[in-house]
């Protein structure tokens, strides 16, 4: 569980409009997640919504195969980078863009007290 | 100086394509240059491994055959970098030879420039003994090993030598593996404008309207660069820049949000501004370039084995319920027949997690009916039909627990069912090498190509 005081549980997708993975380089995945609106950014970055134990939990993966959160104001907007589980396009690689594993973050539920948020 | 610069871009990757009307538009606002991104690591190691392109042939004479002429005409260079896919040297003469066929065909005369992005291994071999060669986050550290086993290896080159080529006056840049700002980047550099604002409009339009809303990697986009801000338009009604497709597209495809580093420096972006500048344009403001050591990535491929795969269906509920148990015992005939050896057998089931594999939260829920990949890797292409086949012939009459359907297990959509994919490869290079003078590394060859006007 991410966030922490009042409010109820929400999906993340209500929080955020566009929510995607992609290769960062054949060893990195990186996770963007953009808020719907300046307000519920900030709102999300004082909470620290997005954190390494969140993209721990969702991903599975050890605390050193997560690289660094970041927010990012300017496109209201969190990345975190990941190690890939096997690099772009080698034998047991399931996506080689790795444009499909977005789908842990889109459904994450948090702890949301801010801004009333929207669509989901 | 001049006051402002314009930079067409016409597609994501040369090979994709665009609208005429776009490029048209694009044209009429006497662009000072046409940058072309012919490639990307994104499709994988094969490419680069096995010395293929990954769009095809035809696609990429027709978007060529179109832009060429049009920048002759208005005395533009092009600057094409990544050609053929992965930018090494068998890739730059595949797109050479496409290039030679429109100048013989349209009756062009193109001063051009070839730069060749390969670094031979002795020079690799060299810098990694000299400590060097430095593994990105989460790549293996380089040993000799796997030096020796790598194939062609390119470097990323930055800006420099393409402004080298450029300054001499040429038509028509061909380079291998850039990094991929650059080549819209470099014109403008040369003609004196920022590196901070022109490597960033260069990231942005490398990927011309993938950026744009909604997106395409199939239209043309005009960057123009002035003296402390550049501006982005899209060059077809169906689509706009905004403020929000910009912030975002400056974040895609990279580990951190606003600390890009690339050959010779870092792109900092903390301090950037995006304004909607018009309907279909944005604005961008403190986009700063900060110098670092100068430096190339390089990227290698190594043959791992080779891959045949079968794909079937699975529709039965009883079977669906009990997967994981057939696929085991499946493996174990498997290994019974053929040993432990050193194939890799897989089964990958479409309807659970075969997209995301051991990341899948959602495992224990099966659709209706699944598609399994039967994937075989072994050191040879024959090794790899045996262990594949095998598997699938055990798989198709395997009698598990309360089977109620005694005639086959796997519908397959295809005959034949199993299919000779070829080589497998993986990155065995993604790492960073220290240089000395990347535009002397990278020396332009000036030629003049075709005999017409």
């Amino acid at each position: 569980m991410s966030g922490s005081g009042a409010g109820r549980r929400v999906r993340l997708s209500e929080l955020a409009g566009v929510i995607r993975s992609k290769n960062s380089g054949p060893f990195e995945l990186t996770l963007d997640v953009f808020f719907r609106t300046p307000e519920i950014f900030r709102r999300a970055r004082a909470l620290g919504l997005v954190d390494r134990e969140l993209i721990r939990r969702l991903y599975r993966v050890r605390d050193d195969q997560v690289l660094e959160i970041i927010w990012f104001e300017p496109a209201a907007a969190v990345k975190a980078t990941i190690a890939r589980e096997v690099s772009s396009g080698s034998a047991g690689d399931t996506d080689v863009y790795g444009a499909q594993q977005h789908m842990p973050l889109v459904d994450a539920e948090v702890q949301w007290d801010g801004p009333a948020p929207g669509g989901g | 100086m001049k006051k402002e610069m314009r930079i067409l871009s016409p597609t994501a990757i040369l090979g994709y394509g665009f609208p005429p009307a776009s490029f048209e538009r694009g044209m009429a606002r006497r662009p000072d240059a046409i940058g072309l991104d012919g490639g990307s690591s994104d499709p994988g190691p094969y490419y680069l491994g096995a010395g293929k392109p990954f769009v095809d042939r035809e696609a990429v004479k027709r978007d060529l055959a179109i832009a060429i002429p049009a920048a002759k005409r208005a005395g533009i260079p092009v600057v094409i970098g990544t050609a053929g896919g992965s930018g090494a040297r068998v890739h730059v003469d595949w797109c050479l030879r496409i290039i030679r066929e429109i100048a013989r065909e349209k009756r062009l005369k193109l001063r051009a420039a070839v730069i060749y992005a390969d670094v031979p291994r002795p020079l690799v071999a060299r810098a990694l003994a000299a400590g060097k060669v430095k593994p990105l986050s989460f790549v293996p550290e380089l040993t000799p090993e796997t030096l020796r086993r790598t194939g062609r290896i390119v470097a990323q080159i930055g800006m420099e030598p393409l402004m080298a080529a450029l300054r001499k006056g040429v038509d028509l840049v061909v380079a291998g593996r850039c990094y991929d700002p650059a080549v819209f980047a470099a014109p403008a550099v040369l003609a004196g404008f920022d590196p901070g604002l022109a490597v960033h409009l260069g990231k942005i339009v490398e990927c011309a309207a993938i950026a744009a809303t909604p997106g395409s990697g199939r239209d043309c986009v005009l960057g123009t660069l002035r003296k402390d801000c550049f501006t982005l338009e899209t060059l077809s009604d169906a689509r706009r820049f905004t403020t929000a497709s910009v912030a975002a597209h400056t974040m895609y495809e990279k580990s951190h949000p606003f600390l890009l580093p690339g050959p010779g420096g870092v792109l900092d972006l903390s301090k950037v501004g995006f304004r909607q500048a018009g309907a279909n344009s944005v604005e961008v403001r403190g986009s700063r370039f900060v110098p670092g050591p100068a430096t190339v990535k390089l990227e290698g491929a190594v043959l791992t084995g080779y891959r045949t795969f079968s794909i079937c269906g699975i529709r039965d509920r009883v079977m669906l319920g009990q997967l994981d148990p057939i696929f085991a015992a499946v493996r174990a005939a498997v290994e019974e027949n053929f040993g432990r050896g050193d194939y890799r057998l897989a089964f990958r089931v479409y309807g659970r997690d075969a997209v995301m594999g051991a990341l899948e939260p959602e495992r224990d829920r099966v659709g209706h009916e699944v598609g399994v990949v039967i994937d075989a890797v072994a050191p040879t292409q024959a090794q790899a039909g045996t262990i594949c086949g095998f598997a699938r012939s055990t798989l198709l009459h395997y009698g598990y627990p309360g089977r109620v359907a005694t005639a086959g297990n796997l519908a397959f959509p295809f005959s034949p069912s199993d299919f000779a994919a070829g080589a497998v490869y993986e990155f065995g290079i993604y790492h960073v090498m220290e240089v000395d003078d990347p535009a002397e590394l990278f020396p332009a060859k000036h030629l003049t190509i075709g005999g017409g006007r």
